[in-house]
């Protein structure tokens, strides 16, 4: 994502300053983040949708309490988080998460053993198939696994900010991360391997 | 030290990372040399998280971005003086 070449605080200024129009400009890069991570925690795209529209409109209303210390990306990340982390809560004080399993910190997860791995390019994911299996994959993990993962694997979020996004600590960040990224190696590596086709060219 | 691959598969996460202890990272990849088992979980989880890291695993419902600008849009001109 080119975020770099824009100069964002000068964005958020004049925003701030009147030219409330910007704003619309300014979350642009950030709309399908806010949107995978809101339908990673929720599971549901109505519910996704309705969140991420929550939380841009929270950023926009809180834009004057940013302090610029963070990156806006991070800090919006956060307001998300939040508000799906909230959500998640109404939503499923009637129904409890229980396909998920125990949610504790015990015990550890073995990976797939296989011998050898063909390396599945980028391309792959022009298959709807391979697409809907990782993605069906993340959304399975349980919730503790899964929101590390989001943060630190596809949000690209430091440890340290994961820890403080979560308000746990940073080695339970570790933990939990590993984990999850074993859960998904152990769950999507035989399928995927399987899917790959015999010859050795993907494309 | 040998270690044995059990134990090499506890730290496969923070080899990714590069957060590995040198000592450790460094019976870590003796047993990788000669460990094609724990070379493919290597190489499978690698692979797998930077697939699942892609854009496109997660897509934008159709009209999402029209409907997300149309409610800020509602919300600037609510707050208009």
């Amino acid at each position: 994502m080119a975020t770099e070449l824009r100069d964002e605080p000068r964005m958020i200024a004049s925003i701030l300053a009147g030219n409330a129009q910007l704003f619309h400009e300014l979350i642009r890069p950030y709309e399908r983040r806010v949107y995978a991570m809101a339908l990673s925690f929720l599971r549901n795209e109505a519910d996704a949708e309705d969140v991420t529209q929550e939380a841009f409109l929270k950023a926009f209303r809180n834009l004057p309490s940013f302090r610029g210390d963070a990156k806006f990306g991070t800090w919006l990340i956060s307001i998300a988080l939040n508000e799906a982390r909230s959500r998640i809560r109404r939503r499923d004080a009637v129904k409890m998460e229980s396909l998920d399993g125990p949610e504790d910190e015990e015990g550890h997860v073995s990976p797939a053993q296989l011998t050898d791995w063909k390396e599945i390019p980028s391309e792959a994911l022009e298959r709807k198939e391979i697409r809907h299996l990782l993605h069906k994959a993340v959304t399975a993990l349980p919730l503790i696994y899964r929101e590390v993962f989001q943060l630190r694997d596809i949000e690209q979020m430091s440890v340290n900010e994961a820890a403080a996004a979560l308000g746990i600590t940073i080695s339970s960040v570790k933990v939990r991360l590993h984990r999850a990224r074993m859960m998904l190696q152990k769950h999507l590596a035989p399928q995927l391997q399987q899917m790959a086709p015999k010859r050795r060219r993907w494309a | 030290m040998i270690i044995e691959c059990k134990h090499v598969w506890e730290h496969i996460s923070d080899y990714l990372d590069q957060t590995l202890p040198p000592e450790v990272l460094e019976q870590v990849e003796k047993h990788l040399a000669h460990c094609e088992i724990c070379s493919a979980i290597l190489d499978s989880t690698r692979n797998i998280l930077i697939l699942t890291a892609d854009d496109r695993v997660f897509e934008l419902p159709l009209g999402f971005s029209q409907r997300l600008h149309a409610r800020i849009e509602e919300e600037i001109r609510g707050m208009a003086p």
